[in-house]
């Protein structure tokens, strides 16, 4: 467990991924099985034990601190696990040696307490793991705490990290996979290829990376493919590109997907859902599972369509966020495969062939599928980069019809070229569209958790209505992005001098019409939502700009943003008009 | 008489008006009395300053000769009447001449601690626990998520650290009054003794603690060091140079922070910091919540950093406890010592 919490202490401080992948390989190398398979699958996330519930650990920690002084910690602090193992002081083993009384000296009593009493026996990942998979819901709680008793500060954060299921050390699936494939000097994509017949502690994976057997048999019928991914399009860069040479599509607003389905050896059709990164999302999905009949593999966007209309990201985070999957989810929110490349067609791998082939191939695939769940993303016609720059700016009139909610902006791709894996400059640029921009005002921050935890980094902001008593700022949004580190000293530093009142760890921050704080915020898009106060929910809010220069009272008004909503309401009807007249013209 | 009657809180700090001075005010008055050289507590452009030796030279080293209409040296243990109060000054373990102010008036002892810190430290004269009625405290690190730990151990990680890769320069970020020095003279006490490099910002309080006869061993500039040379060593620098360009200077450095923040995960990732080095000038929550039970005294005044743990724990104590929100103190609590010459931790 000691080296285990070393190695996730270490990764946890380490912000380059070639230093992840060193110290990854690193442990994988030195240290012996099965601990190493095990610390594999808690980076993989292929352990299969119940999480232990947030609610769990608290109630240990309520047992030897007192609440205030646990929430106060808790707020600064930002991280659950962390702060227990901070907080957390381990009671003297029974019969062992008692705890030495209060000196004044911290340090003194730390050292006293390593030396004198007997070292407990080293705590094995293995048999945390173990135990954990076999231990009853009722005996989670006191295990624990005989495990927190025996762990030093770092064990202590990683035991609870490990048990709370939550490990966020900035490691994906497939960067673990990386460095284990480095052990035996292996492509990541053969591990890859074997990965979903393993199961922990991976022994024979280990034994074949070391050389010491044959590479393990199982061949995955539907693996992943790194997937090809865009660059933002700059001011300029149009300018030295030919437009004859590249094909439009909306860029949708959901998830990036890769929908494979291939045959095993005993002929079953195997199908799964994998994120950009690489992670398997089946199980989360088994709506559109059940719709990949068809030997290949998709590059596309996961999205929910309800009545043939997709719809908003807020709705498909809605179904994101739930954890288990009931049928009233399904049914509420069914998902959908907007496909637009690709990858594998039967058998064939076809990512070598130029895009316009696979375009061909995929609209073919598609109809063969024949599956209401899963479509063709539509391409966007021009000539000019004029026809393009419209299409942009009103993707409803220019074929997006009553999707153009769920367009975040334009996709060009050169139409000769290959699928490479990566992000290769040139074949494939995004061009999202311009965001709406309004000046808010600071009402209230929060401290944020992870990095910022110590920084009031979570803003509400408000604009000017018609309140009973004259003009009031009526909250609209939160944001807690967009904004530099040195800009965000600033408004901690704001925010902490300008308290006018605390709800729990919300600071209310002056708001008056001489004194506070502008915003400037820009956001995605804007739907009327029953749910807000202001009447309207904004997508994807981030602070652009600080505006020290502005008074409150110059900001914006809610009136601006009913006006913003009326014209994009409006523009959604006009598509109907736009289709007419095409109509009329062909 | 009421504690109030010695020592209140004013816009300019904390005030003793029966003896006509402010203690480490925050803007200019006529008489001040200073704990120690930290330049959140230490302003220039005072009347008249009372201070130990160390703090005198100390602001004498950082604003010039003129910081002060006049000055007045006291020595740990003597006492001065000021007005209508006895002053006595006492060590305050917190940096080189750092001192804790006991007033005194009608029998009622009111100790302004300034920053402490109660455990050893080898630039500085170990804090001395001063009975009394009323405590100020600090409360830098007043949450009990803030235990240091034991700084040898801290100090010990960092030379593994370099014998692990020698290929590498080791930067690491101290503040440049008190916290340079002390990790310099713990690595001397560690029994390394090849030469250390610092930045130019920290040059002359480093030669005015070794002059002051605290055994620092060979300490160079890092300027004046090839880049080949700086590899498989210690470089000190202030915070805010460690993200700089001067750090290019320095062969695939190893970016450590000595500070008690670097306790909690997040602070450590905030500035990028490879290896966190938990070693602090400020007493703990073990040392903060030990030294107000053994000060014996029953009011508590919380003055900067984490005011509301510390007066919630005291209060539970069955003490009475308050926060002065002195605005001005501290200011590391925002900035983590990104503003060098402001806070320190």
């Amino acid at each position: 467990m000691n080296r285990f919490a070393e190695l996730l202490d270490r990764l946890a401080y380490e912000p380059g991924r070639n230093n992840k992948l060193r110290l990854m390989t690193d442990y994988f190398r030195s240290t012996a099985d099965p601990e190493r398979g095990f610390a594999l699958a808690a980076l993989t996330g292929a352990l299969g034990f119940q999480h232990a519930k947030p609610s769990v650990i608290r109630a240990l920690i309520s047992e030897r601190v007192d609440p205030i002084l646990f929430e106060l910690s808790y707020d600064y602090v930002g991280d659950l696990s962390e702060t227990v193992a901070l907080l957390w002081e381990p009671r003297p083993e029974p019969g062992g040696s008692a705890q030495l009384c209060n000196s004044t000296s911290s340090g003194a009593q730390e050292t006293a307490a390593g030396e004198d009493s007997p070292k407990p026996s080293e705590l094995l990942l293995s048999s945390v793991i173990t135990a954990l998979s076999s231990l009853g819901k009722t005996q989670l709680p006191g295990q624990l705490a005989r495990w927190l008793d025996q762990l030093d500060e770092t064990g202590r954060w990683a035991l609870l990290k490990l048990v709370t299921g939550g490990l966020r050390i900035g490691v994906s699936a497939r960067l673990a996979k990386t460095a284990v494939a480095a052990v035996g000097d292996k492509d990541p994509q053969e591990v890859e290829l074997i990965w979903p017949g393993l199961r922990p502690p991976y022994v024979e994976l280990f034994s074949w990376l070391e050389s010491r057997s044959a590479k393990p048999a199982s061949r995955d019928p539907a693996p992943f493919r790194p997937p090809m991914l865009a660059h933002a399009l700059e001011d300029g860069d149009l300018i030295g590109l030919d437009p004859k040479e590249f094909i439009g599509e909306w860029k949708w607003d959901g998830i990036r997907v890769q929908a494979v389905a291939g045959r095993s050896k005993d002929g079953r059709l195997i199908a799964r859902l994998y994120s950009r990164s690489g992670e398997d999302i089946s199980a989360s999905f088994p709506d559109l599972i059940d719709a990949l009949r068809l030997p290949g593999a998709i590059d596309g966007e996961l999205l929910i369509m309800r009545a043939r209309r997709v719809q908003s990201f807020n709705v498909l985070q809605q179904r994101l966020d739930r954890k288990t999957v009931t049928p009233a989810l399904l049914r509420e929110f069914p998902a959908h495969l907007r496909a637009y490349d690709l990858l594998v067609d039967g058998e064939a791998d076809v990512r070598e062939r130029p895009f316009v082939e696979r375009r061909a191939r995929l609209e073919q695939f598609i109809a063969r599928l024949h599956e209401p769940r899963v479509d063709l993303s539509p391409l966007v016609a021009f000539v000019m980069w004029d026809d393009l720059v419209a299409a942009r700016q009103n993707p409803a009139a220019a074929g997006a019809g009553a999707d153009a909610d769920a367009v975040e902006g334009i996709m060009l791709k050169r139409r000769d070229a290959p699928y490479v894996p990566g992000r290769p400059r040139g074949p494939w640029w995004k061009w999202k569209r311009d965001p709406f921009i309004i000046d808010a005002v600071l009402m209230y921050a929060q401290r944020g958790h992870g990095k910022r935890s110590s920084y009031y980094s979570d803003y509400t902001f408000g604009v000017w209505t018609k309140g009973e008593e004259g003009d009031a700022l009526v909250p609209v949004g939160k944001a807690f992005f967009g904004f530099t580190d040195e800009e965000l000293v600033r408004i901690d530093r704001f925010v902490r001098r300008n308290t006018v009142g605390r709800f729990g760890p919300v600071r209310e921050v002056v708001h008056e019409p001489d004194q506070g704080l502008v915003l400037e915020v820009a956001f995605e898009g804007l739907q009327r939502s029953t749910r807000h106060k202001s009447g309207v929910a904004m997508r994807f809010p981030r602070i652009s700009r600080l505006r020290w220069d502005k008074r409150p009272a110059e900001a914006d008004r809610l009136e601006t943003l009913a006006r913003m909503l009326e014209k994009i309401e409006s523009a959604r009807a006009a598509p109907s008009a736009a289709n007419e007249r095409d109509r009329i013209l062909s | 008489m009421r504690a109030e009657d010695i020592l209140l809180r004013t816009p300019a700090g904390i005030c003793c008006k029966i003896g006509g001075f402010h203690i480490d005010p925050t803007r200019a008055v006529d008489k001040a009395v200073i704990t120690h050289g930290h330049s959140d507590h230490a302003r220039a452009g005072h009347g008249a300053v009372l201070a130990t030796h160390e703090t005198l030279d100390l602001m004498r080293l950082r604003y010039g000769e003129n910081f002060a209409g006049s000055v007045q040296t006291i020595r740990y243990g003597e006492t001065i009447t000021l007005g209508g109060a006895r002053v006595t000054f006492h060590p305050a373990g917190h940096v080189f001449g750092s001192a804790q102010v006991a007033v005194e008036a009608n029998g009622l002892r009111v100790v302004a601690s300034g920053d402490y810190k109660n455990i050893a430290d080898p630039t500085c004269t170990a804090f001395e626990l001063v009975q009394c009625d009323v405590f100020i405290t600090e409360a830098t690190f007043g949450l009990p998520v803030f235990r240091h730990g034991n700084p040898e151990a801290e100090i010990a990680k960092l030379l593994h650290s370099v014998r692990l890769f020698p290929d590498r320069a080791h930067l690491v970020g101290a503040y440049p009054l008190g916290k340079a020095q002390r990790v310099i003279a713990m690595l001397r006490q560690a029994r390394y003794d090849q030469p250390i490099y610092m930045h130019g910002a920290m040059e002359k309080i480093t030669r005015y603690y070794a002059c002051r006869g605290i055994d620092l061993g060979r300490v160079e500039l890092a300027r004046d060091a090839k880049k080949a040379e700086l590899a498989g060593r210690i470089t000190l620098c202030p915070p805010s140079t460690l993200k700089d360009l001067w750090s290019r200077r320095f062969p695939d450095p190893v970016t450590c922070f000595a500070s008690g923040w670097m306790r909690v995960r997040a602070r450590a990732r905030q500035h990028l910091v490879e290896l966190p080095l938990v070693i602090s000038d400020h007493a703990d929550w073990s040392g903060l919540t030990a030294t107000i039970t053994a000060t014996g005294a029953s009011d508590i005044w919380v003055t900067h950093g984490q005011e509301e743990a510390l007066v919630h724990w005291s209060t539970s104590q069955g003490l009475q406890a308050r926060p002065l929100d002195i605005v001005g103190y501290g200011d590391e609590d925002e900035t983590d010592g990104a503003i060098e010459n402001r806070g320190e931790a």
